[in-house]
C-alpha cells in the first residue's frame, strides 16, 4: 500500500487508513475493531449470506454488510450504532430461532462464535413459538463429527472444500428452509486437509470425532508446537487437559501453513496414548524382554554398544529418523562420531546413493512462493498426499493459472488440472532422460533415447516461464536410480533457468542434512550398513520394518548384529525380533528440540506434554548414553545447551541444493515382467502416524493396503479384484495382499505400498516382483 | 390505444410467425441500425429518451442501464433476457413469447448490438413448454433469415441467441440468482455491488432485462423515444403490458398506456365477477403491498400514482380480490408462497419467512395470540432490506400491507378464533 | 479474497460417457451444451437433469434416481453434490417415483380466488389421494405448485408439459378421462 493509493476512513470515531477497494470487515480487523460474522472467512470467497456483520454507514439509510462492502475515501462507519446493534441482533434471533440450546452437552460449547455472540447480541427469551428445525446427522468418515441441527448454513465448510480441499464434498441441498449441509448421499470425506472444516464451522455443527465428549474447551490449557510429520513445520496449538493432548489445531502463520492444518498433523496425536506406547525401558535377556529401570537399561545400551564395537568403530551403524529433532540428530551423531563410527544416515527410504549429493536439499525457495509459480515440473513425488500443505500451494498456483506436470510411474488423483505424465518406474526414468535431452543434455542414457515433440515444447515453456520450479521427491528418491534422476532433474533445471527443489523427508530433513546426519569419510550410508551388516546399531525413531527402503534387508542385518539399541516411542514386533534394548523415547510433541522445515526455517518448540510414562526426551538419553560411553562433552543440562551448541557448529551453512551432476551414471533398473512401485502412503510416514486410528481409518490408509494393477495385467494374470496375491521379491519373504485392478497404474507395474503392514516381509520400493494367487 | 407494441401483431393470424411480425413491420429496425451502422450510443439516448423502464418488477430506467456497459473493454459479454416470469399474478411474458416472439428477438439482437454482445440467452421458465417451443421456433427462423449468428446481414456483427430452461425456482427471476441458474448453479442471487453490468455471466459484463422491457425496443426505435414516452404520463413512459386476474370477468393480459385509470382497466377486464364489491387489490404481483378496493378505483396505472399509495406498480401483474376473500388466508398462501421460495442463503430470509408464515397460518388456524401481530411488524422490519436480494423485501411487503389496511381481519382472527369473512363481518 | 467465477467441473473427465444412457439422451443433452462457452459445461446442467428426467431410463420415466443424478454428474465431469444441490433446489425435479401423469396444481392467490380449493378437493376426492401423494396403481401424482404464471385462467394445473386452464370439477372430469 503506497501512501497516494491510501485512503481514510472513519470507523466508530477512530480514522483508519485503508487501500481503497478493500473490504470494510478487513480494515477493521487489521485495526482490532470486532465486527461479529459467521460466514465471512479471510481464506474463502465472500457469501455475504449470514447477515450479522452489519454496520451503519454514513448516509446510508440501511445497515450494510461490513465483509463485502468496498471502502472509499471519507466513509464513516459505526459498528455499534443503535442501528448496527439493532441489525446484528435482529441476525442473531434469527439465527437462533432454529438453534437448538444444547451447548451444554455441544463440543463448540465455550468456543463457539455463535455462543459468544449471541451473549452480546442474543435476546434472554425466544419469541420463536414454533417447533426447531431437527436435521439427520449423516456420517462423512473417521474424522468430523456432524452435528447438523446446528448449522446456521454459514456455508464455510462448503466453500472450503470447492476453494481450499479442491473436492466438493459437502455441498448444501435443498432450497430455503429445507436447505442442508452435508453429502447427501452419505460418504466419508476423502480430503487429506478435511479436517479443517472443524475450526472452519463456528458452530458445533461440525466437530472433531476423535476428540468428541473428551473435554469442554475451558477446562483445556493451550501450548504450542510445531508439527512433526512433513518438512512444512505447520505451527499447532495442543489442547490438553491434565497434560493430556486431546486435540490440535492450527496456529496461523502466514509463511508455512497459513491457518490450515492437515489431517497428518492434526489427528496424529492419539498414537501418544496408544497401546502399544512404551512406558519402560525395555532389555532383552536370553531372547527374553525385561522391563526394567533406566540405569540398568542405559548400561546395557551402553555395553552393548561398547562390545560390538570392539576396536573398529566402524562396526557400528547410525539410522536415525529424519524426523527427530536437530538436538536428538545432534547427540546421536557425537556419540557415533565420539564411538569413531562413520555410519550414519537419515536417508532411510532413498535406494540410489550414486553421485554427489546435493550438499543439503530443500525446497529450494520460500514454501509461500510455490503459489506463485507460472510451471512446475514435479519428478516421484505426490505431494498431495506427500506433503498436504505444499499440495495445497501448488494447486493455489494451479488455480492462479501454473502449468503443473508430472512425472510419475503411475498416475495420481490431482485435485486441479495437471498434466501427468506416467510411464512403468523403467520407462518413467527414461521420460525425465528425455526431457533432459531436450534441455540440452548429451551424455550416459540420455544417448540412447529419442525425444518427442512433447519434451521439446514442455522444455521451452519452463525455459520461458517466468517463475519455473523442477521438485524431486519421496518416489524418485526410493528409485534405484534416483542418482540418475536427480541429475537429470538438476540439469533440466539448471538448463532452463529454473529453480530446483527436493521435497525432503520427515519434520527435519533439511535439519539432518544441516547437521550431516550422512555416512562421515569412508562412512557408509543407509543402504550400505545393511547391505554391509554391521555388529552394532543404533536405531533413532524407527520402526525398521516401516521405515527402510529395504525393510527385508533391513530386518536381516539388523538381526545378525550383536547389539541394536533403539530408541522408540513404541514397541513393535519388528523393534522387538531385532533390537536388545530398547529405549522409550518421548514423542515430538512431549519434548523440546528444533527443527528445520522444508525450507530451512528454525522453528523451535517446548514439550507440550509430559512423556508418557517413563519415556525420556531423545537428548536425556544420547546425554546419559554419551557420559556412561565416557565420550566428552555430553555435559548438558537443558536442551537449549544442546541446541546452541548444535546451531553453534552449524555457523552460517545454510541449504542448498548444489552438486556435481554425474552424467557417467547408468539406468541400473532391469527391465521386467512386473515392477514394484512402493509408494509411502500419507498415513505410514512414521510411527506415530501409523498408530493413530482415526487416520487409519481414512479412505487414505485403508486404500493404501491394496496391490494395485493395471486392468489389462490383471485380466492377463487372471486376477480379479479382491483376489489374494503373493507376492515375491528376490531376497525377502513372501507376502499376500489383495488385488484391485487399477487403470492407474502403467501396465508392467505393480503400486505396493511400503510402510503398510505385510510390506516388512519385502525388499526394496521398486524392483521385480513375481506374483501369484494365493 | 391497445396493444400497439409488444403486442402489435395480436391481430394477425398466427400472431408468433415471421410473417405476421413483418406484416407490422418487424426487422426493419434492425436492418436499417445494421445497414446505417447507428452509433450504439445513439441508440442507448433514445432509449433513455423513451423513458422506458424496466418491466420486470424494479422499473429501472432501461436506457441508463445499457449505459452502464464499458464497450472499449476487452472480452466477452452478454446479454439475457429474464422470462422467468415468476411473480405470482403475472403472466404478461407468456404472451410476449406465445404470441410475438419475433419481436423480442429483434429487440434482443439490437440490445446485443448495442451493448456489444456476441452471445445472449432468454432465460424462460421451465414450465412455460409452448412459450418455449413458440421463442425455439422463431428463433429457428430467424436464423435462417439470417438474423442470428454470424456476420448478420453482412454488418460483421455476430450474435448467437438461445433459450435456457428453468426448473421451477421464483427466485430465479432475480437477476443475479437468474446468471448462477444458467450457469448450472442453485439460483443463489449474488450480493451487488458488483452489478451484472461489470460482473455477470460467467463472471463477464452482462445487461439482463425483462421479455416486455426487450420487446418494447424495435418499436421505440421504429416510432421514436419522444412517440413512446408520450404514450404515458411523467415518469412512465410508453405502454405497459398489464396482467390482470382475481375475482373479475374477463381475466387477461392488457397492453394499455401508462396511467391509464385502475377503473378503466377494471372495466376493459370485464368488472367484477358477479358483481361483488371490490375488497382490494394487488397492484403489481403478489410482492406489492395490497391496496384497498376503494383506494384503488380513485389510482392510475403507473410507478408515481401506485408508489404514493404506499404500493408498487412491480411486473404490471394486478389482482383483484372481492369481499368473499379472508384476507388473513390470501396472506397466509403468500407468505407460504415466499417461505417455499426463499433460496436459503440469507439467513433473515431463510428463517424470517418460515417465521412469519408459521405465525401467520396460526393465526388463520385460530390458534393467533395477542402479541401475534407486533411480532409480524417486527419481524417484517428484521427482514426488509437485510437480505442479498430483494426477496426478504418482497416476503415482508405483503404482510406489511395488510396489517396496514385489514388489521381488524387479522385482530378478529386472533380474538375470536375464527373468521370475520366466514362470519358475515 | 473475492468472488468465484469457476464451473465445479472435474479437473480430469472421467471416460465410459458413452456407455451412459441412450444415444438421444446423449443428443439431447450434447445440443445442450453447445449452447454455452466450452468451459461451462456446467450450464448444461439444468436440461440434462429434465432430459434424463422425462426419459424412460431404467424403467423410471418422470424422476431421478440417485443412479441418474451421479449419471449426469458423470457425463458432466461435475461432482456429484454438484448435481445434488442443483437437483433438490429446482421444485421441477423429482427425486422419488411419480405418476403417470403429474398433476401440478397452483394454489397460489389468483388460483385461490378463483377456486382451487375446490378444484383440489375434487381431485383429492376423484383420486383418492392428498396433495404430495401419488395413486397406488401409479396413475397419478397430485402436486400443488406455485404460481404457474397463467393466472389469467385461473384456477389452472398442469400435467405433464401442458396447461389447462379454467378449470371447473366438470373440466377436471373431461381432462383426467382424456388422459390415457
Ligand atoms: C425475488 C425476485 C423475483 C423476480 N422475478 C422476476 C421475474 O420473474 N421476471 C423479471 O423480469 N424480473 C424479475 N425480477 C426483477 C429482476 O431482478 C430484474 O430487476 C429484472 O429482470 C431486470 O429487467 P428490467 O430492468 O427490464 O425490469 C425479480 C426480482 C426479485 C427480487
Ligand atoms: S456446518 Fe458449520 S461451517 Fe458448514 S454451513 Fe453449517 S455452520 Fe457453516
Ligand atoms: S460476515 Fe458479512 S454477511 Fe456473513
Amino acid at each position: 500500500m503506497t501512501e497516494e493509493s491510501t485512503i481514510t476512513i472513519e470507523v466508530d470515531g477512530r480514522a483508519l487508513k485503508a487501500a481503497p477497494g478493500a473490504m470494510l470487515i478487513d480494515v477493521c480487523d487489521a485495526a482490532g475493531i470486532h465486527i461479529p460474522r459467521f460466514c465471512y472467512h479471510r481464506k474463502l470467497s465472500l457469501s455475504a449470506n449470514c447477515r450479522m456483520c452489519l454496520v451503519e454507514v454514513e448516509k446510508v439509510p440501511r445497515p450494510l454488510p461490513a465483509c463485502v462492502t468496498p471502502v472509499n475515501d471519507g466513509m464513516k462507519v459505526t459498528t455499534n450504532s443503535p442501528m448496527a446493534v439493532e441489525a446484528q441482533k435482529g441476525a442473531m434471533e434469527f439465527l437462533l430461532i432454529n438453534h437448538p440450546l444444547d451447548c451444554p452437552i455441544c463440543d463448540q460449547g465455550g468456543e463457539c462464535e455463535l455462543q459468544d455472540v449471541a451473549l452480546g447480541y442474543g435476546s434472554d427469551a425466544s419469541r420463536y413459538a414454533e417447533a426447531k428445525r431437527v436435521v439427520a446427522d449423516p456420517d462423512i468418515g473417521p474424522l468430523v463429527a456432524t452435528d447438523l441441527t446446528r448449522c446456521i448454513h454459514c456455508t464455510r465448510c462448503v466453500r472450503f472444500g470447492a476453494e481450499i480441499a479442491g473436492i466438493r464434498e459437502l455441498g448444501a441441498t435443498g432450497r430455503g428452509d429445507h436447505m442442508t449441509i452435508g453429502t447427501y448421499v452419505e460418504h466419508a470425506m476423502g480430503s487429506e486437509l478435511a479436517g479443517n472444516v472443524i475450526d472452519l464451522c463456528p458452530v458445533g455443527a461440525l466437530t472433531s470425532k476423535p476428540f468428541r465428549f473428551q473435554a469442554r474447551a475451558w477446562e483445556m490449557v493451550q501450548r504450542d508446537g510445531i508439527a512433526a510429520h512433513d518438512g512444512v513445520g505447520s505451527n499447532v496449538h495442543y489442547h490438553l487437559r491434565r497434560d493430556q493432548i486431546l486435540r490440535v489445531h492450527p496456529k496461523d502463520n502466514e509463511a508455512v501453513n497459513e491457518c490450515w492444518l492437515s489431517d497428518r498433523d492434526r489427528f496424529s496425536y492419539q498414537a501418544l496414548s496408544a497401546a502399544d506406547r512404551l512406558l519402560k525401558p525395555l532389555v532383552k535377556q536370553g531372547g527374553e524382554w525385561r522391563e526394567t529401570d533406566w540405569q540398568s537399561a542405559l548400561e546395557a545400551a551402553a555395553q552393548g554398544l561398547a562390545q560390538a564395537r570392539g576396536d573398529d568403530g566402524n562396526q557400528l551403524g547410525g539410522l536415525l529418523s529424519p524426523s527427530a529433532s536437530l538436538e536428538e540428530l545432534y547427540l546421536a551423531k557425537k556419540l557415533m562420531r565420539g564411538l569413531g563410527s562413520a555410519n550414519l544416515d537419515h536417508r532411510l527410504r532413498q535406494a540410489d546413493f550414486r553421485g554427489d549429493p546435493p550438499k543439503v536439499p530443500w525446497l529450494g525457495g520460500p514454501i509461500a512462493e510455490l503459489e506463485e509459480q507460472d510451471l512446475v515440473v514435479i519428478i516421484g513425488a505426490n505431494p498431495r498426499k506427500d506433503q498436504p500443505l505444499l499440495g495445497h500451494r501448488i494447486r493455489k498456483a494451479a488455480m492462479k493459472g501454473a502449468e503443473v506436470v508430472y512425472f510419475n510411474p503411475l498416475k495420481l488423483d490431482l485435485n486441479y488440472r495437471a498434466a501427468q505424465w506416467v510411464a512403468n518406474p523403467r520407462d518413467w526414468v527414461l521420460e525425465v532422460a528425455n526431457l533432459a535431452k531436450a534441455a540440452g543434455v548429451r551424455k550416459g542414457v540420455v544417448n540412447k533415447i529419442k525425444v518427442a515433440d512433447h519434451h521439446k515444447e514442455l522444455f521451452k515453456r519452463l525455459k520461458a516461464a517466468d517463475k519455473a520450479l523442477v521438485l524431486v521427491g519421496d518416489l524418485a528418491m526410493g528409485h534405484p536410480d534416483y542418482g540418475l534422476l536427480r541429475c537429470l532433474a538438476a540439469q533440466v533445471a539448471e538448463a532452463a533457468g529454473a529453480r530446483l527443489g527436493f521435497l525432503t523427508p520427515g519434520a527435519n530433513g533439511v535439519g539432518a542434512a544441516l547437521l550431516g546426519v550422512t555416512p562421515g569419510e569412508g562412512g557408509l550410508d543407509a543402504q550400505a550398513m545393511l547391505a554391509e551388516p554391521r555388529k552394532g546399531y543404533l536405531l533413532l525413531g524407527i520402526d525398521p520394518g516401516f521405515d527402510l527402503e529395504n525393510p527385508a534387508q533391513g530386518l536381516n542385518a539388523l538381526m545378525k548384529a550383536e547389539c541394536v539399541v533403539a530408541l522408540s516411542s513404541f514397541r513393535s514386533p519388528d523393534l522387538e525380533t531385532v533390537a536388545d534394548v530398547i529405549l522409550p523415547l518421548a514423542a515430538a510433541p512431549e519434548s523440546a528440540g528444533t527443527f528445520f522445515n522444508i525450507e530451512g526455517t528454525q522453528q523451535g518448540f517446548n514439550g507440550a506434554a509430559p512423556p508418557a510414562g517413563e519415556a525420556r526426551p531423545g537428548w536425556k538419553i544420547l546425554r546419559v548414553l554419551g557420559n556412561l560411553m565416557n565420550l566428552g562433552g555430553f555435559d548438558f543440562n537443558t536442551p537449549l545447551q544442546v541446541r546452541d551448541e548444535a546451531l553453534g557448529m552449524l555457523g552460517d551453512a545454510a541449504p542448498d541444493n548444489g552438486f556435481e551432476p554425474d552424467p557417467a551414471l547408468e539406468l541400473t533398473l532391469p527391465e521386467a515382467e512386473l515392477l514394484r512401485i512402493g509408494e509411502l502412503p500419507i498415513y505410514s510416514v512414521d510411527p506415530m502416524v501409523r498408530r493413530a486410528p482415526a487416520l487409519q481409518a481414512t479412505a487414505d490408509a485403508q486404500d493404501a493396503a491394496y496391490l494395485r494393477l493395471n486392468p489389462e495385467d490383471a485380466k492377463r494374470l487372471g486376477f480379479t479384484a479382491g483376489d489374494r496375491i503373493t507376492v515375491s521379491q528376490p531376497q525377502a519373504r513372501k507376502a499376500v495382499f489383495e488385488a484391485r485392478p487399477d487403470p492407474a497404474v502403467p501396465q508392467g507395474a505393480v503400486a505396493l505400498c511400503t510402510a503398510i503392514p505385510g510390506s516388512q516381509a519385502l525388499a526394496g520400493r521398486f524392483g521385480e516382483v513375481t506374483l501369484e494367487k494365493a | 390505444m391497445a396493444n400497439e407494441v409488444c403486442l402489435r401483431t395480436l391481430d394477425h393470424d398466427q400472431p408468433w410467425s415471421l410473417e405476421a411480425y413483418r406484416a407490422v413491420g418487424g426487422y426493419e429496425v434492425l436492418k436499417r441500425v445494421l445497414q446505417e451502422k447507428t452509433a450504439p450510443d445513439d441508440i442507448i439516448a433514445e432509449v433513455k429518451k423513451s423513458n422506458l423502464r424496466g418491466r420486470g418488477g424494479a422499473g429501472f430506467p432501461t436506457g441508463v442501464k445499457w449505459g452502464f456497459i464499458n464497450r472499449s473493454a476487452p472480452g466477452d459479454r452478454y446479454l439475457v433476457c429474464n422470462s422467468d416470469e415468476g411473480e405470482p399474478g403475472t403472466f404478461k411474458d407468456r404472451d410476449i413469447l406465445r404470441y410475438n416472439p419475433h419481436q423480442l428477438i429483434e429487440g434482443m439482437i439490437i440490445a446485443a448490438y448495442t451493448i456489444g454482445a456476441a452471445r445472449g440467452y432468454n432465460y424462460i421458465r421451465g414450465e412455460f413448454q409452448e412459450p418455449y417451443e413458440r421463442f425455439e421456433a422463431a428463433l429457428e427462423e430467424a436464423r435462417k433469415e439470417g438474423f442470428l449468428g454470424e456476420d448478420i446481414l453482412g454488418s460483421g456483427f455476430d450474435f448467437q441467441l438461445h433459450a435456457h430452461l428453468g426448473a421451477g425456482a421464483y427466485i430465479c427471476g432475480e437477476e443475479t440468482a437468474l446468471l448462477e441458474s444458467i450457469e448450472g448453479k442453485k439460483g443463489q442471487p449474488r450480493f451487488k455491488p458488483p452489478f451484472p453490468a461489470l460482473f455477470g455471466l460467467y463472471g463477464r459484463p452482462t445487461i439482463i432485462n425483462n421479455t416486455e422491457s426487450l420487446a418494447s425496443i424495435p418499436v421505440i426505435l421504429e416510432k421514436g423515444g419522444d412517440w413512446f414516452k408520450d404514450l404515458g404520463v411523467e415518469n412512465s413512459g410508453g405502454t405497459k403490458v398489464f396482467s390482470i386476474s382475481g375475482n373479475i370477468n374477463n381475466p387477461g393480459v392488457f397492453e394499455i398506456p401508462m396511467g391509464t385509470p385502475f377503473k378503466d382497466l377494471l372495466q376493459m377486464a370485464g368488472g367484477m365477477k358477479d358483481g361483488r364489491p371490490i375488497k382490494a387489490v394487488i397492484p403489481g404481483g403478489s410482492s406489492a403491498p395490497v391496496i384497498p378496493g376503494a383506494q384503488m378505483m380513485e389510482l392510475t396505472m403507473d410507478y408515481d400514482a401506485i408508489q404514493q399509495a404506499g404500493s408498487m406498480l412491480g411486473s404490471g401483474a394486478v389482482i383483484v380480490l372481492d369481499d368473499t376473500n379472508c384476507m388473513v388466508r390470501v396472506l397466509e398462501r403468500m407468505s407460504y408462497f415466499y417461505y417455499e421460495e426463499s433460496c436459503g442463503q440469507c439467513t433473515p430470509c431463510r428463517e424470517g419467512t418460515g417465521w412469519l408464515y408459521r405465525i401467520v397460518h396460526r393465526i388463520e388456524q385460530g390458534k393467533g395470540r395477542q402479541e401475534d401481530l407486533e411480532l409480524l411488524d417486527d419481524i417484517t422490519g428484521k427482514i426488509a432490506g437485510r437480505t442479498i436480494c430483494a426477496l426478504g423485501d418482497a416476503a415482508a411487503g405483503p404482510v406489511q400491507g395488510m396489517l396496514k389496511h385489514f388489521r381488524d381481519e387479522f385482530q378478529y382472527h386472533i380474538d375470536r378464533k375464527r373468521c370475520l369473512v366466514s362470519a358475515g363481518g | 479474497m473475492g468472488f468465484k467465477m469457476q464451473p465445479m467441473t472435474v479437473p480430469e473427465p472421467a471416460p465410459g460417457k458413452d456407455q451412459l444412457f441412450t444415444p438421444e439422451i446423449r443428443a439431447e443433452i450434447d445440443r445442450w451444451i453447445a449452447k454455452y462457452p466450452a468451459e461451462w459445461k456446467q450450464s448444461a446442467l439444468m436440461a440434462a437433469l429434465v432430459a434424463v428426467q422425462d426419459a424412460d431410463t431404467d424403467n423410471n420415466p418422470g424422476w431421478l434416481s440417485q443412479k441418474d443424478l451421479d449419471d449426469v454428474a458423470h457425463y458432466l465431469d461435475l461432482p456429484p453434490i454438484a448435481v445434488y444441490e442443483v437437483a433438490t433446489f429446482y421444485s421441477m425435479y423429482e427425486l422419488k417415483p411419480v405418476g403417470r401423469h403429474k398433476i401440478c396444481v397452483c394454489t397460489n392467490v389468483s388460483c385461490m380466488a378463483c377456486g382451487s380449493d375446490e378444484i383440489v378437493s375434487h381431485l383429492e376426492g376423484k383420486l383418492g389421494i392428498k396433495l404430495g401423494q401419488t395413486t397406488e396403481d401409479g396413475h397419478y401424482t397430485l402436486k400443488e405448485v406455485e404460481c404457474l404464471g397463467a393466472c389469467g385462467g385461473a384456477p389452472m394445473f398442469q400435467i405433464g408439459k401442458q396447461y389447462y386452464e379454467n378449470l371447473t370439477p366438470d373440466r377436471v372430469d373431461e381432462i383426467l378421462d382424456g388422459l390415457e
